[in-house]
């Protein structure tokens, strides 16, 4: 009789439970939804004594438990919200040592000296939803990043980014060193213009 | 007798499946790989706000995670549907954050300890009582800097 060839082990269900396997990591990977509005807050020991600002330097937003939004002493849909606060801090109404030389705001007495002073005081309810606060939240930090878009661009239009994809670039760890070092005293002058005052109040026990 | 005889039939020749296991296993190694099996398992319903200003979260081990939310399902027979933290795979009080925020610094390398977030993923639903407190504790163990977690998306979300 002939020599007889090793028989062949059948491999076509190989794929059949690669196949499976990979089916099952599919279906049971998640992939991490791992960002957000980063924020600091204020330390818990309590200042000597506070500095004094002036009444027009703050933007006082309140929410109440129904979710409403009172900005200024006003009622205001919190579509504006953005613009309201735009306005609020590149309005640069200062003189003398508080003028602000690159703001283009409409230089109003009643509003803000500078971006520098100016800042916005968020007051929330205990009953006000976490989601209509993150919104606010969002907006809010919109407006710094609006202006801070707009003055980054101004300043290096050669870096081609505007600020925030600037900051995500700086913040991403496969970013160089080198160009990382380059972005790191751009983004702070940008962030000296504007700097992200936001201050979150304890919150009302009523109305 | 010739020399060059014609091939039998016409049919075309099978196509070769064998480097398909070779595909379907490179594929199979990427997920496994890639995938990130979550550490705890989520008792509390967590569906995230959206907001578009985000900024990524990069390095994972500097994160400590919060949960907050209404108990999922299975839990509200015994622990109700008022909203609850969350901290590592059990319920919490409020008072206890503080404690898991140090228990949890203390576990992390020297070096990081003073570069911690404190990452908020908490329920849209929730109600911003739970949340003020949780910012209180983390305040008392002065861990500053949070980030709340939400998804991507327009705000306009949010409102109903």
């Amino acid at each position: 009789m002939a020599k007889r060839s090793a028989p062949e082990v059948n491999a076509g269900s190989m794929a059949d439970i690669a196949f499976l396997l990979l089916i099952f990591f599919l279906v049971t990977t998640t992939i991490e939804t791992d960002s957000g509005l980063n924020r600091k807050l204020p330390p818990m020991e309590d200042q000597v004594d506070p500095p004094i600002i002036r009444e027009k330097n703050i933007f006082t937003v309140v929410v109440n438990k129904n979710d409403q939004l009172l900005v200024e002493e006003e009622l205001i849909d919190i579509k504006d919200l953005r613009s309201l606060a735009v306005a609020f801090l590149d309005n640069g109404g200062g003189v003398g040592d508080e003028a602000c030389d690159y703001c283009q705001g409409e230089r109003d007495e009643a509003s803000s000296d500078n971006p520098d002073k100016a800042i916005i005081s968020l007051k929330n309810n205990r009953e006000t939803s976490y989601k209509v606060y993150i919104a606010i939240q969002n907006e809010l930090v919109a407006a710094y990043n609006e202006l801070r878009n707009r003055e980054f661009l101004r300043l290096y239009p050669n870096v081609g980014l505007n600020f925030v994809d600037a900051q995500k670039k700086y913040d991403d760890p496969r970013t160089s060193a080198n160009a990382a070092e380059e972005l790191k005293p751009k983004l702070n002058v940008v962030k000296q213009m504007y700097p992200q005052k936001l201050s979150e109040a304890e919150p009302s026990k009523t109305n | 007798m010739s020399k060059f005889k014609k091939k039998k039939g016409g049919d075309l020749p099978a196509i070769s499946t064998a480097s398909l296991p070779d595909i379907v296993f490179m594929l199979l190694f990427f997920f496994m790989v890639a995938t990130v099996m979550r550490d705890s398992t989520l008792m509390v319903a967590n569906r995230l706000p959206a907001a578009d200003q985000v900024q990524k979260l990069d390095k994972k081990d500097r994160v400590m995670y919060i949960y907050a939310g209404k108990p999922s399902d299975r839990y509200q027979d015994k622990y109700g549907t008022s909203a609850k933290i969350q901290l590592n795979d059990k319920f919490a009080t409020v008072s206890e954050v503080g404690a898991f925020i140090l228990a949890e610094r203390a576990a992390k390398r020297q070096e990081l300890q003073n570069v911690l977030t404190t990452a908020l993923k908490v329920d849209s639903d929730t109600k911003m009582g739970l949340v003020q407190d949780i910012k209180q504790e983390l305040r008392k163990v002065s861990a500053l800097k949070i980030n709340y977690t939400t998804r991507l998306g327009d705000y306009t979300q949010n409102i109903n």
